[in-house]
């Protein structure tokens, strides 16, 4: 296999998103569909710091870095924000899950 | 007068609701006031900017002067003014009927509660007002998917505010979702930027080309944002969340919150990926829409709630904006397809908002919102029922409403084109909509012999919710200055002056 570090990378980063995604459905704890929002967001971050590595040169493109960055910061508000709403959910029903209710009610 | 014709107002119409934000958290007490003077100083630089566009087209301002590859640009056209006017008058009735909603007289027997919600709800409500404004001038897709971000947080925090159990619960429900969406969004960004190595709208509207990168990225995104604008089946997190907030937040939400992503999504299909997509796709789109229509207006008309029918009510209206994307493949029609589309997120934000808050005027009277409980209240709000019907009368579709307007705009181009099935769905869903607003007529007028025992509903909270009902109205009476605005810059051209619009811009 003579695969390309920058493709193995960007392949692994869409990898993480789908596993990512699996986990966030095939879980009703809200601690793991947190973590799995993350492993997402880890999956996008990869893939696009792979691209950055095509530039021609030997210096990387900057702008999917500061993507990143700016990435991270959004997605620890998320996770913060998150935990804050699961604790809350946590203390008002007792359960660390969302309970199966429909639009009604 | 050269300050007021040059000043970048696009950058003060984002600076000041993020400086009020802060300043409402620091400074608790004067909150309401600061939020009222900031709502309206939002409104002004807004009026400032409309009046640039007007008379100098569209506008771009690289932020900071770093220009495009590395700095972020604001760009301002048509469309985007439209939207940021539609918040701005939205924000000013809102914050007015917010500031005595959340009031110590309005508490009841909660004083801490009130105090605690007041203490968050401007904060949040300016960082809401910051990432909405930030988001209808973002030039490129990152900036989108960071306001997205913003404005998603915000939305959030304000859906939680109530702080029960099923708003708690809705809240939670709406962050996954919204987490999801906008992880979607961002990784279609990522698959653009690597496969053309820019994120500025405009320029990879000239380099899109279809390809399975391009299709994987559209279909992400716009997986991400239907799912994020609540249309149907993506739909079910947004009753609960809108239905259990105070009514000014749910008046936000429903009016502003949705039609951010929506408004991208029309930034990504006829901008963007206007080479890209094709009639199939759009034609599925048009499908959720109907499906979207006649779901919610089924929904609207079964429920026991009043704050749930008004939220119902929103997934049926959302639908309607997705017919768009069937109506313009049509090239002879796309222009009247495109405004009404507009022309209807105007009349429905206008009429929503008048909606549920005069929907929380009647749940503050009765102290709950059962529809069959409202019998007789009439006689207690004359003026927040009158608003409810006139809002009604512009969500049904009746002349010479905001929401007349729109719907024969659309109406005449699917007539015009022959897709005579969208133009049956739009009045069947005119005659479920004048089901669902009947409903709670029925009851309000509904005579009874004893009086029921009311709070009182303070005189501003009435008038801010008639006054968004005839503004819903009234933009049936005055749709040539707005729709005029919309030809500037326009993506869609307009077939009957097809002269220079062709080609990119």
């Amino acid at each position: 296999m003579n695969l390309e570090p920058a493709l193995f990378y960007a392949l692994a980063g869409v990898g993480l998103f789908a596993i990512g995604l699996h986990a966030l459905f095939a879980y009703a704890h809200l601690l793991r569909k947190i973590l799995a929002l993350n492993v997402m967001g880890g999956g996008v971050f990869l893939f696009l710091i792979a691209i950055a590595s095509r530039a021609a040169g030997p210096v990387p493109d900057p702008v999917p870095h500061a993507m990143v960055l700016t990435g991270i910061v959004v997605s620890v508000c998320a996770t913060g924000l998150a935990l804050a709403l699961a604790n809350r959910v946590q203390a008002t029903t007792g359960k660390m899950q969302l309970p199966d209710e429909g639009g009604g009610a | 007068m050269t300050f007021l014709e040059t000043a970048p107002w696009m950058t003060w119409t984002v600076l000041l609701p993020l400086c009020a934000g802060i300043c409402t958290f620091l400074f608790r007490r004067a909150a309401p006031w600061l939020g009222v003077a900031a709502a309206l100083g939002n409104a002004l630089a807004v009026a400032a900017l409309t009046a640039q566009v007007l008379r100098g087209g569209s506008l771009r301002y690289p932020v900071g002067g770093w220009g495009v590859p590395l700095g972020i640009d604001l760009r301002a056209d048509g469309l985007s003014t439209l939207m940021l006017a539609m918040s701005a008058v939205i924000g000013v009735a809102v914050s007015v009927y917010a500031a005595r909603y959340f009031s110590d007289e309005g508490a009841g027997d909660d004083l801490e509660g009130q105090r605690h919600k007041r203490a968050y709800f401007w904060p949040l409500w300016m960082f809401l007002l910051a990432g909405l404004n930030g988001l209808f001038l973002s030039a490129d897709i990152f900036h989108l998917y960071v306001t997205l971000e913003l404005l998603g947080f915000s939305a959030v925090s304000l859906a939680a505010l109530a702080g029960q159990r099923a708003a708690l619960i809705a809240a939670m429900r709406y962050l996954l979702v919204s987490l999801l969406g906008s992880l979607c969004f961002l990784f279609g960004v990522a698959l653009l930027y690597a496969a053309y190595a820019t994120v500025d709208v405009t320029a990879l509207a000239g380099l899109a080309k279809a390809g399975p990168i391009t299709w994987s990225a559209l279909g992400l995104m716009t997986g991400g944002l239907l799912m994020k604008g609540a249309v149907f089946p993506l739909h079910f997190w947004l009753p609960p969340a809108h239905a259990n907030a105070p009514a000014p937040v749910s008046a936000l939400l429903s009016a502003l919150v949705v039609k951010a992503s929506f408004y991208i999504l029309l930034r990504l299909w006829f901008e963007l990926f206007r080479s890209v997509v094709t009639l199939p796709a759009a034609n599925f789109l048009g499908l959720l829409g109907a499906a979207a229509i006649l779901w919610g207006s089924f929904q609207a008309l079964r429920v026991r709630r009043l704050k749930l029918l008004v939220a119902y009510s929103t997934v049926a209206q959302l639908g309607y904006l997705c017919l768009l994307f069937p109506l313009a493949q049509n090239a002879g029609v796309a222009f009247t397809a495109w405004s009404g589309c507009i022309y209807f997120m105007l009349a429905h934000a206008c009429a929503k908002a008048a909606m549920f808050l005069a929907a929380g005027n009647m749940a503050h009277a009765a102290g709950h919102d059962r529809i069959a409980g409202l019998d007789g209240i009439t006689h207690a709000l004359p003026l927040s029922v009158a608003a409810f019907m006139l809002a009604g009368i512009s969500l049904i579709g009746l002349p010479p409403s905001g929401g007349f307007i729109a719907k024969w705009m659309l109406l005449k181009a699917a007539i015009a084109s022959g897709q005579w099935g969208w133009a049956l769905l739009m009045l069947a869903g005119s005659l479920l909509a004048a089901g669902y607003v009947m409903r709670v007529l029925r009851h309000a007028f509904t005579q009874v012999d004893t009086a029921l025992p009311l709070h009182r509903v303070p005189r501003t909270m009435e008038w801010t919710a008639a006054g968004l009902a005839v503004l819903a109205v009234l933009l049936g009476l005055i749709a040539a200055r707005p729709l005029a605005l919309l030809r500037i810059g326009a993506p869609v051209a307009d077939a009957a002056v097809a002269t220079d619009a062709e080609g990119p811009r």
